[in-house]
């Protein structure tokens, strides 16, 4: 009996451990199957034409510049909604309204981030765009300002779940000790309990971008699919066409193995990059503010 | 000027508060009201379209007729599929970094990995299913590939979600059960894992809740754009509710509106359905906690 608990015991544990590493080993899988299939990129197409301006896959022309503008001007777009309104309404749910609006708002709020993309772009496709069109007077309602309305709506609820979570682990005798200084809620929110919660709010935001830049069916229905390099304010009320959306749109259709495919391997690892990036940053800016909290409650 | 300025409007800090508080307020519903206009809007527009024959016949005329029968039954297929590789995966990666992990730096690689996989753009998981599941190991475009890539999509939800659910059981409970004899094992399994089911169960509904929306990942893994009867086994590629709208919404052409507005209603009650769930689970064990 005792021994056939301890050999049990023992399988379990090695079972729940390897589960425990799997994490790890997921994401190492991820990135070696980007660069097994990405990487042939360098052989068959030049450095200078991959960072040209150009993408016409039929013609071979590879230049991924546009792609690249494409996702910044939608994605900047997203961020300059979703910032100040995720941050507002995590000011909103945390510091101001009362317990029955925060439990209206909180399941809201989660619901848009569980609500299907497919089904924000379906509507970006029969409502957002033609109105944007007359109402922007556009010759095209499609346009990268379509598609940063929806991602923004998209992104807010990653910055509110996380800029509210950092707002609530604000110790309450900071505020306390603001309001016994005489200052106004209002005050206590802008000078004390925002700036303490700073770190957590970056990471909001950090995250929040992140998942504006990987986001690809809204993008791919709303933003009209145009590969043109955009550099300019105006482009944003033009069509364009991100990187996720070209690797959506363009992979059913290309031969495995062939040059193209490659290419939007080598789109997906870029993407892989940058939110491996965006999120070591923002779980660093996690650790340290943490440790920082430690050191002071010490 | 500054003090003319104060002289017109005597801004004190109570009349800033208070504009300031409203500002936020408009903010919050601006924030929300959107969300329920969308969700209104498409019960409304696609309630018409719902009927026996919709939910339960197979599209006829290119589509532009009939039911979506077999993208129901395929998402239905993909969320089960999903749930059979991530639910206890996730648990048990669940269980490591609450009850054994001690915080070294290999803990943490795990931490850093299972936010990494939570920022991975979904049409990257579609890339990476399709280099792993569907040529490498040969699944083909089929509900296993899917549903694998999926997985793997879902799995930091419910670690996290599931995670947090086991730190929230108090430590005198495991205290207890081991100074009553228990294994470790024992105790997780039965005073732990018990105590932060609820939690876990919504974790792995808003899981999988998002598996069943996601059309990126399947794209290229499992998704048919036609298919005139079920799929007979998981090596089978199969329609899905998410890949549908994309598909009737901008592939083919003249699609009536009526059913674009029912499929989409359709994802959406499905969705709903298993967010209601999940907060629902949640709110009760909450009301039911003695601890």
């Amino acid at each position: 009996m005792e021994k056939s608990l301890n050999w049990r015991e023992f399988v379990i544990t090695r079972l729940i451990k390897a589960a425990g590493y799997s994490a790890i080993l997921f994401v190492l899988l991820i990135f070696i199957f980007l660069l097994r299939e990405g990487l042939p990129t360098f052989g068959e197409v030049s450095l200078d034409s991959l960072f040209s301006v150009r993408w016409y896959p039929i013609e071979e022309h590879f230049g991924i510049l546009p792609l690249i503008t494409g996702s910044l001007i939608v994605t900047i777009g997203a961020a300059l909604i979703a910032v100040p309104f995720g941050i507002g309404t995590a000011i909103f749910i945390s510091e101001i309204a009362p317990r029955w609006v925060r439990e209206i708002l909180k399941p809201l709020v989660e619901l848009l981030g569980g609500l299907p993309s497919v089904v924000l772009g379906f509507l970006g496709i029969l409502v957002l765009s033609p109105f944007l069109r007359v109402f922007l007077d556009l010759p095209t309602g499609l346009t990268a300002f379509t598609g940063s309305l929806l991602l923004g709506g998209i992104a807010v609820p990653t910055v509110v779940s996380v800029a509210e979570d950092a707002l609530d682990a604000v110790p309450r005798a900071y505020r306390e000790g603001a309001w016994a200084l005489g200052a106004t809620q209002w005050q206590t929110i802008w000078r004390v309990t925002l700036p303490a919660a700073r770190s957590g709010v970056l990471t909001a935001v950090m995250l929040g971008i992140g998942r504006a830049i990987g986001e690809t069916m809204t993008v791919m229905m709303v933003t009209g699919n145009a590969p043109v390099l955009a550099l300019k304010l105006g482009s944003l009320f033009s069509p364009v066409r991100t990187m996720t959306a070209t690797i959506a749109a363009e992979m059913g259709e290309v031969a495995n193995g062939s040059t193209h495919y490659h290419v939007l391997f080598f789109i997906g690892m870029v993407l892989f990059l940058i939110s491996l990036g965006v999120n070591i940053a923002a779980s660093s800016v996690v650790f340290r503010a943490k440790k920082r909290a430690e050191r002071i409650l010490s | 000027m500054p003090r003319l300025m104060k002289h017109i409007f005597p801004l004190n800090r109570h009349l800033i508060q208070r504009l300031g508080f409203a500002g936020l307020t408009v903010m919050a519903f601006l924030t929300v009201l959107p969300i329920v206009a969308v969700v209104i809007y498409i019960i409304v527009q696609g309630a018409p379209a719902i009927s026996l024959e919709f939910l339960s016949d197979f599209p006829r005329g290119g589509m532009r007729e009939g039911g979506i029968l077999p993208a129901i039954i395929g998402t239905i297929y993909l969320t089960i599929g999903t749930a059979v590789f991530s639910v206890p995966l996730g648990i048990a990666a669940a269980i490591y970094l609450s009850e054994y992990a001690a915080d070294t730096p290999l803990t943490r690689t795990i931490r850093i990995a299972i936010i990494n996989l939570a920022g991975i753009p979904s049409v990257v998981y579609g890339l990476f299913g399709l280099g792993l599941f569907v040529l490498f190991l040969r699944f083909g475009t089929s509900i296993l590939a899917a549903s694998l890539t999926l997985s793997i999509m879902t799995l930091p939800v419910i670690i996290s979600t599931a995670e947090e659910a086991l730190r929230s059981v108090p430590q005198a409970f495991r205290t207890v059960s081991i100074s009553l004899g228990a294994t470790r094992w024992q105790t997780i399994r039965r005073i732990v894992l018990k105590e932060a089911l609820p939690g876990i169960i919504t974790g792995v509904i808003l899981g999988l809740e998002r598996a069943a929306g996601e059309t990126a990942p399947i794209l290229f893994t499992g998704a048919a754009f036609f298919l005139p009867r079920l799929p007979h086994s998981p090596f089978d590629a199969t329609m899905a509710l998410p890949y549908h709208l994309f598909v009737i919404s901008t592939q083919v052409p003249e699609m009536p509106i009526k059913i674009q507005y029912g499929t989409a209603l359709v994802l959406l009650v499905f969705v709903l359905a298993m967010n209601v769930t999940a907060t629902f689970i949640r709110s009760r064990a909450r009301a039911k906690r003695q601890w």
